[in-house]
């Protein structure tokens, strides 16, 4: 076994102990209150629990097999998550082939790119080559009503959904001197310092939120966020042997990754808000579907992933 | 033999399934009643060939072992795969709607109904191809509830599936699909067959969930 499987084992199992932690407080509880009494708030979290075991094997197991595992499981992520978003974006039958083409020809090649490690293709396949070549399928059928509403919706639905979560599987491609197997860490670490930001920043809004950031779209306060960045940064210097970053580098970059990922939290609050709707499906019990799950994660990749090419890669 | 298309039958529904929650993630949303395995007639919006199939692929084993769609015997005896998918792996009720034909269809339901299945029709008689919510509902949903007073008329909606799978497109758009169950309606005493049939419209396009554009 080579150390970095090691490691991967050790943070697996690190995140099993955390989360029999969390069930056992939710167990405890739940064993406190009236036996008939119900408490929302409590059954969401021990549902949300239940999702993170879930999730926590998914991806260790992706880990042990490697990058095609990791690709792959961010490939599915991905298709869940421009389904979950291309469903409530504005679309006409004109739309037809060029949305098939985002689902069955855009992603795909998308997610083959970050495989080939293709770092000059997957940049820009997105942003420059569906940006141009999709409006065109779409404008060939010659349905001109709210054309511009419908091509912007898909770009910005494929840009969140593929372009940013390809970003994730992309940080294995990023090499530090050695032989680069270390470099599927960083998913680790990406994912470890923003969800757990996310869940303590929730803890301490509930616990001392006063202030809320932008009232009209999230409960999202600013003491909560403060906390949930300060603990991610600690988190991040925890994890910092994972990383090429060292102590006070991995800090900084668990604290930016944190906070980007919580104000994308807000962005994609105002497009479900704008939509009507709560959640953006039913895909994960507790969670909604794969783009509540994923948002912070979402906004948080691609900047994470250009950060740590520009200043650590070889 | 018999046994083989049984047997093949049973595949052919699973792969069936199995395709619908791959590509749309569907999934029931029970608002008005429970899934329980009462006798039922869920009346259904019709925009796509694969409303059936979905609404089919939502409902629990058990259910779905008692449900028979009514469906358009031209349509699912047109070759040899669909004569086999829709009488057998559906279990359809085929009615055959060509005017040479003195085929009784309220006969041929009423039959399946005193058998104790459920079914699945489509009011509306043909597939929507407009804007409109809804097309008028032809008077067989009237006909049943008054003949067999006592079995309750579900409104089911099925939603996007017009997006997913348009008129004149091969290929379906992964978009998520959700089958709403309402509460049931029922023929009430003395009332004309337009206040009920405006009654049962109106009680399925209330579940048709609200996504602002």
């Amino acid at each position: 076994m080579t150390t970095t499987t090691v490691d991967i084992i050790w943070l697996t199992l690190g995140s099993f102990i955390i989360l029999v932690g969390l069930t056992f407080l939710g167990e405890v509880l739940r064993s406190r209150q009236d036996a008939n009494a119900q408490n929302p708030v409590l059954e969401t979290y021990m549902t949300r629990v239940q999702s993170w075991w879930g999730m926590v094997a998914f991806i260790g197991l992706a880990m042990l097999t490697g990058k095609i595992g990791v690709t792959i499981l961010f490939a599915f992520a991905s298709f869940a998550a421009l389904r979950e978003f291309l469903t409530l974006t504005t679309k006409a039958q004109a739309d037809h082939l060029s949305l098939a083409l985002a689902f069955f020809v855009v992603l795909p090649l998308q997610y083959f790119f970050v495989a080939m490690e293709w770092a000059g293709l997957y940049a820009v396949f997105i942003p420059v080559y569906a940006f141009l070549l999709l409006p065109i399928v779409s404008a060939l059928r010659g349905n001109a009503n709210k054309f511009l509403i419908r091509v912007a919706e898909t770009q910005w639905g494929l840009m969140i959904t593929v372009f940013c979560v390809s970003h994730v599987p992309a940080l294995m491609n990023l090499r530090f001197g050695g032989n680069g197997e270390r470099a599927i860490l960083l998913v680790a670490f990406l994912v470890m310092v923003v969800q757990l930001g996310d869940l303590l920043e929730y803890f301490f809004g509930r616990r001392i939120g006063r202030r809320k950031i932008a009232p009209g779209l999230s409960p999202k306060t600013w003491e909560g966020v403060g906390c949930g960045v300060i603990s991610a940064m600690l988190i991040g210097g925890g994890l910092s042997w994972i990383t090429p970053f060292g102590i006070f580098g991995a800090m900084l970059m668990a604290g930016i990754a944190s906070i980007v990922g919580m104000f994308g939290n807000l962005v994609i609050a105002a497009i479900k808000r704008d939509r009507g709707v709560k959640d953006w499906s039913h895909l994960i019990p507790g969670q909604g579907g794969f783009v509540d799950q994923l948002d912070s994660v979402v906004f948080a990749a691609p900047i994470f992933y250009h950060l740590t090419k520009f200043f650590w890669a070889a | 033999m018999k046994f083989l298309r049984a047997f093949a039958a049973r595949v052919v529904g699973h792969c069936i399934r199995l395709f619908a929650r791959a590509i749309t993630a569907v999934r029931a949303d029970w608002q008005g009643i429970e899934p329980v395995p009462r006798q039922r007639v869920y009346y259904s919006n019709h925009t796509s060939n694969g409303d059936m199939p979905m609404i089919w692929s939502v409902l629990p084993p058990a259910l779905r072992r008692e449900v028979r769609p009514v469906a358009a015997a031209d349509y699912w005896l047109k070759n040899k795969v669909r004569a086999f998918v829709g009488p057998e792996v559906f279990n359809c009720v085929l009615i055959d709607r060509r005017p040479e034909v003195d085929d009784k269809p309220m006969d041929k339901i009423l039959e399946a109904l005193d058998e104790g299945a459920s079914l699945i029709i489509f009011p509306e008689g043909n597939r929507n191809m407009t804007d409109a919510d809804l097309l008028p509902f032809k008077a067989g949903l009237y006909n049943m509830g008054l003949a067999r007073p006592e079995i309750d008329l579900v409104p089911t909606w099925v939603a996007n599936l017009n997006t997913i799978m348009p008129k004149g497109e091969i290929i379906p758009l992964p978009l998520i699909c959700t089958v709403t169950f309402g509460a049931p309606v029922h023929v009430g005493k003395g009332e004309s067959k337009e206040a009920f049939l405006a009654r049962a419209a109106k009680a399925l396009t209330d579940l048709k969930p609200v996504v602002a554009t």
